[in-house]
């Protein structure tokens, strides 16, 4: 098991270069002004322009511009935002508030995607099935913020039942309708994977073996259909969080919940470049940390890469 | 204990079949034809297919479902206006017809959808083609490669790029933009089919018979691979349109003249109280759009199945 | 079975089927899986069901307590077990006669255990279900008792082991101590030792048979092989389409078989057949009638030939100090060397067969795969008709592939799916560029002729064909050459008893009419005496004995190649014919 941890670790050192490393090419590689160019429309005061050319080392060639920016990536200093604001403290007073919003989210969703994929999975091409199925296409299919304007409409503005806005109160129950929004645009995937693996797993070999030991249905299902069936669907959850990620972002801006999320969000509405590199950056080494996280939770739950 | 019998069922001569008899009075089947024949007893199959004929329609000749401009002759009088005869959807903020802009805008969802998924296909399909294929030193550099570009999700990725490249934005870049960090999934998935189909014995078979190894893995193992390939892409292509729409709303899509549906729902936001109907239609439209690629999707999926179509 | 103690209990049986009907819901609607079986068995007997794939043997065991797949399900005919129908039984009587009253171990033992509990908790699991224990601690007393009892030495450390940690061997008998967990009356074993090698497979059989007699627990053992079948079981019954077709004394029905689908099966196993080689003289004078093969005629013809032949000149293949040494990953970034094959040396006389016989694990197939050029030689030379075929250039290797072709194991893997069987057989013509596209097709048509294909089936596919059938097409493309070596990786083992012996017969008609040179790779000792004229016998990646066929299986010099003689089902049973 160490050494599958010192593996898996040893793994993303490449990958978290690779990637800052992509991003900062996407950005400063290109011909012409990088500065000007992230502005768009928008031109900085000069003062503002200055600052910059002076974060990203603008005079350095380009392979040393990384290794500066890269330098301070890890010493924590991550530039200021177009408000002067240190990313820093940006970062730490929005992070809670997207991590509360993200685990309620991601609670909604493994809950029901593993419940309703079981029965889906149990009850193969009955009505249930396909009623998850239909759903579940429906739900996939309307992009994140058609949902958070249809929730707002309906069941805020139309039905009264929850606020329109978070705002500054990010309480459990006025964060939910957003939370059971972000859940309902992720929850396909994992309830898609859940039932066809809760179908082949049912036809496994042992599952019969246990059903001849005489152990009845009701201990089968969960110690040897549920338990094994669990493993692809936290695997597979690595590649939600990508998704939850840009659902966080859409989420809470048009909830304006006051995360990581809306503040990414209103960078980008406003075209505000370098703050949305800074933003989209620390999102993704989030990214790859989730990643060697659920990749641990895989050797615990499959003893198979435990003890390989 | 009683000694047992010993019992000899009856027998005829003819009953008894002659060994390993060949069945040719079978219908002919393959994996296509049989993925083609049960496909065929889908109801939802025909009506996804004709969903997506109809989108194709609208995308390539707009002018056969409206003849009202959908950018000019916009009255601000009109301004969220309910619908009115000529004007089945009612109006925009702006008093453009919804209904038109709607038709209007299926060709740049369908383009940037159809482009973005193209550019990720043929991206994954030669990466993880190689890795899978070639293993060793290759496998090591293209896996580790797709690993970091799989590390970025693909729309945080295209705000990015959409946001640098600014003065560039167009179906092009988008599409780029979108499929350029699409592909690593594709790349993983096919990359571990190829894992499995190249252990298997008719590769070697191949190989004996003096074959390239490239020769081998265009002829015998590609070929054998690609279903997954198939189903991922239609499920994608349904994803690269809701990815665009997304950009769009974000405000880092195509510029905000041009008329998409990620455009429109963007621009209606602000009137959500007042005129829902000017959000809810174009919504309709890119939903359904998305909800016929990943049924036909799953579809495809279910008749590839190779569990359910084993026999024997 | 001569133990007569307990008198009174064997008037009545203990299991009692009568018409038992099943089907099972397919693609292509319902389909009538076992169609009216009826039998018996009584307290402490063993019972045999043979018969070949698709017969209904293994639908019948697993429909006794009701372990069939989901599309399948009991149409009629009654089971009757302590005086109830356990057909029309509730799903919590059921659950109280699996395990308890009737055990189940199943066929393969890698794919039964579940791989995320280790194996204490598995077999505990069957001891609390069925009350053998109260506490857990009791649980686990037993759970290792049973573990002992099944033969896996120090239990005790292994139950906190996960099944990825055991053998195949070892597997197995943690699930012949599932299923005698509980002391059941009855064991039901579904092909308990097909997936494991010959030797392990006799020790499992040994033991399961020493602990069902000392509980005097009755044994329905389900087998493809009538010889292992005749040897361990007092009862024999041959099933066939899903119907009976004999039944009887297992004695009786080897040696005075009546129906003529188990007169079939008798003349066409290996294993019986090498026993009845000294009567082959009178079987040849009569002519095969049918489709119906005798495969010690075969031999016996097939050795007569050989007699005759030329053996000078420069042997077809020729090995010297063959070596092969992989690089074993070892956790972490460590590696270690490992050598598959050990300086192996042999020579295959032209138009001969020999047989490379061994375990997993032995290396013959990794002989195989550097004679056919598939992987590197470490060291040491091939040579092919006296030439060095370890250092080939490009065009040389493949003018050398030209005269050797392969025929492989997996009658559903070495065809490729997504074509069809003509593109398949005319790949090695493309790929070499002989002739035009008529002549292709033309070499297409006479190579099905030559493996008694219809030439119809050229356009069908793999899937469409049954397993010796596509033996036969591999065949056919391995022939589109005219090579003068086949190479033949277990290429009949997968096959059923009736279907193999016409494999074999088909390869030995090939080889007396093209000449052809064989590299048999084999497990299975039995067939090397019906189809090699030479053999060589490998353990641990060296050859251990080698030499003529006859002298070897009359006169085995090693102590290994006696223990594989031995672990021949069936060989010691006297046949009357």
């Amino acid at each position: 098991m160490l050494m599958y941890v010192v593996r898996r670790l040893l793994q993303a050192v490449p990958v978290v270069i690779g990637t800052t490393f992509l991003i900062y090419f996407m950005v400063f590689s290109m011909p012409g002004d990088p500065i000007l160019a992230m502005f768009g429309d928008k031109t900085p005061s000069p003062a503002v322009y200055d600052a910059l050319a002076a974060q990203y080392h603008l005079d350095q060639p380009f392979i040393v511009q990384y290794g500066l920016y890269m330098k301070d990536l890890f010493t924590g200093n991550l530039g200021t935002t177009f408000s002067g604001e240190d990313v820093g403290t940006v970062l730490a007073r929005t992070f809670p508030v997207t991590l509360k919003l993200a685990a309620m989210a991601i609670t909604f969703e493994f809950i029901t995607a593993v419940v309703l994929g079981l029965f889906a999975g149990l009850r193969k091409g009955k009505l249930f099935d396909n009623i998850t199925l239909v759903i579940g296409l429906i739900l996939m299919s309307v992009p994140i913020f058609v949902l958070c304007f249809i929730a707002q409409y309906f069941v805020a503005i139309k039905w009264g039942w929850a606020s329109p806005t978070v705002g500054a109160d990010t309480s459990f129950s006025n964060m939910l309708l957003p939370a059971i929004v972000l859940a309902l645009s992720l929850f396909t995937t994992s309830m898609r994977l859940m039932r066809g693996t809760v179908i082949d797993t049912r036809s496994r070999d042992w599952v019969r073996t246990a059903y001849a030991k005489g152990l009845p249905a009701r201990r089968v299902i969960p110690v040897h259909v549920l338990r094994n069936s669990l493993i692809p669907v936290v695997t597979n959850s690595a590649a939600n969080f990508g998704v939850l990620m840009v659902g966080a972002t859409v989420t809470e801006g048009i909830f304006n919940i006051p995360g990581v999320g809306n503040t990414l969000y209103q960078a980008i509405v406003r075209g505000e470049g370098p703050t949305v590199v800074s933003f989209v950056t620390v999102m993704v080494l989030a990214y790859v940390a989730i990643n060697i996280l659920v990749d641990l939770l895989y050797a615990v739950l499959d003893p198979r890469i435990r003890y390989a | 204990m009683p000694k047992p019998e010993h019992y000899v069922a009856p027998f005829d001569e003819n009953e008894m079949a002659e060994v390993d008899k060949i069945k040719l009075d079978e219908k002919p089947s393959n994996l296509w034809r049989d993925a083609w024949r049960s496909l065929r007893r889908r109801p939802l199959f025909y009506i996804s297919l004709a969903a997506v004929f109809v989108i194709l329609l609208m995308a390539l000749f707009p002018t056969l479902f409206t003849d009202v401009a959908p950018d000019k002759d916009c009255f601000l009088v009109d301004s969220n206006g309910g619908p009115t005869e000529g004007h089945p959807m009612g109006f925009t903020r702006l008093g453009c017809d919804v209904y038109a802009r709607v038709v209007w805008g299926a060709r740049t969802s369908l383009a940037v959808g159809l482009l973005a998924t193209l550019i990720s296909g043929v991206l994954g399909v030669i990466m993880g083609a190689l890795a899978g294929f070639y293993g060793g030193w290759v496998d090591s550099v293209l896996s580790r490669l797709g690993d970091i570009f799989f590390s970025i999700p693909y729309i945080l990725a295209a705000v990015v790029i959409m946001t640098t490249f600014s003065d560039y934005r167009n179906v092009l870049t988008l599409a780029f933009a979108i499929g350029g960090f699409a592909w690593a999934s594709l790349a993983r998935i096919l990359r571990s089919e190829i894992l499995r189909v190249k252990s298997g014995d008719f590769v070697m078979a191949s190989t004996a018979t003096g074959r390239t190894k490239f020769g081998t893995l265009i002829s015998h193992v590609l070929p054998n691979s690609i279903t997954p390939v198939i189903v991922y892409l239609t499920l994608s292509l349904g994803g690269a349109i809701v990815a665009e729409a997304t950009l769009s709303f974000l405000g880092v899509g195509l510029g905000p003249d041009v008329m998409s549906w990620g455009n429109d729902i963007s621009a209606a936001q602000t009137s959500i109280r007042t005129a829902p109907m000017t959000l809810i239609w174009p919504s309709i439209f890119l939903t359904v759009t998305v909800l016929a690629f990943i049924t036909l999707g799953e579809l495809v999926r279910d008749a590839l199945d190779p569990k359910a179509r084993a026999r024997g | 079975m001569t133990q007569e103690t307990n008198v009174t209990d064997y008037a009545e049986p203990l299991v009692s089927i009568k018409d038992l009907e099943i089907g099972f819901q397919t693609g292509n609607g319902f389909v009538q899986a076992v169609k009216g079986v009826s039998f018996d068995i009584f307290p402490g007997e063993t019972v045999a069901i043979v018969g070949e794939s698709g017969s209904g043997k293994s639908t019948t065991a697993t429909g006794i307590i009701d372990l069939l797949p989901s599309n399948g399900r009991i149409t009629g005919g009654s089971v009757m077990f302590g005086g109830k129908d356990l057909t029309k039984a509730s799903k919590k009587e059921i659950v109280e006669v699996r395990g308890r009253e009737i055990g189940y171990v199943p066929q393969d033992p890698m794919s039964n255990l579940n791989p995320v509990w280790n194996v204490g908790f598995q077999v505990r699991e069957a001891v609390l279900a069925n009350n053998m224990a109260k506490s857990k601690k009791d649980a686990d007393k037993r759970a290792i008792e049973v573990l002992q009892e099944a033969g896996l030495a120090d239990a005790e450390r292994r139950m906190k082991q996960f099944p990825h940690q055991f053998s195949g061997g070892m597997r197995q008998r943690v699930l012949i101590g599932i299923g005698l967990a509980a002391d059941p009356k009855l064991l039901i074993a579904d092909e308990p030792t097909s997936a494991l090698d010959v030797t392990v497979q006799r020790v499992i059989l040994d033991h399961l048979e020493s602990l069902t007699r000392e509980k005097n627990t009755a044994l329905l053992l389900i087998t493809h092989d009538l010889g292992l079948a005749a040897e361990r079981a007092s009862k024999v019954i041959v099933m066939y389409q899903g119907k009976i077709a004999e039944a009887g004394p297992s004695l009786e029905i080897l040696q005075n078989p009546q129906h003529p689908y188990t007169k079939r099966l008798i003349a066409a196993a290996p294993s019986l057949a090498s026993q009845r080689l000294k009567s082959t003289k009178v079987s040849v004078t009569e002519a095969p009638q049918g489709d119906e093969i005798d495969l010690a005629a075969a031999s016996a013809h097939r050795h007569a030939v050989v007699d005759k032949a030329d053996h000078a000149g420069a042997p077809a293949i020729e090995v010297k100090d063959l070596t092969k040494v992989f690089s074993i990953r070892k956790g972490g970034f460590r590696s270690e060397p490992f050598t598959a094959v050990d300086k192996v040396n042999f020579q295959v006389p032209r138009g001969t067969t020999m047989a490379l016989v061994g375990e997993s694990g032995s290396g013959k197939s990794t002989v195989a795969k550097m004679v056919l050029g598939l992987e590197t030689a470490t060291e040491g030379e091939i040579l092919i008709a006296g030439k060095d075929a370890t250092a080939l250039g490009r065009a040389e290797m493949l003018e050398h592939r030209r005269r050797m072709q392969p025929v492989f194991q997996d009658p559903y893997g070495s065809l490729d799916p997504m074509r069809s069987i003509g593109a398949i057989i005319r790949e090695p013509l493309d790929v070499h560029k002989v002739g035009d596209k008529k002549s292709r097709q033309q070499r297409v048509n006479e190579v099905l002729d030559e493996v008694a294909l219809p030439r119809m089936i050229a356009s069908r596919y793999p899937n469409e064909l049954s397993g010796g059938q596509r033996q036969r097409v591999a065949i056919a493309r391995a022939l589109a050459l005219k090579p003068d070596v086949v190479i033949l990786d277990e290429a009949v083992s997968a096959l059923d008893v009736l279907v193999q012996a016409q494999v074999l017969q088909l390869l030995a008609d090939l080889q007396e009419e093209l000449g052809l040179t064989y590299l048999f790779i084999t497990h299975d000792l039995a067939v090397v005496r019906v189809v090699a004229d030479d053999v060589a016998v490998m353990e641990r990646g060296k050859i251990v004995e080698k030499g003529n066929v006859e002298e070897i299986f009359a006169n085995a010099k090693t102590e290994y190649t006696q223990k594989l003689l031995d672990a021949i089902p069936g060989a010691n049973i006297p046949l009357g014919a």
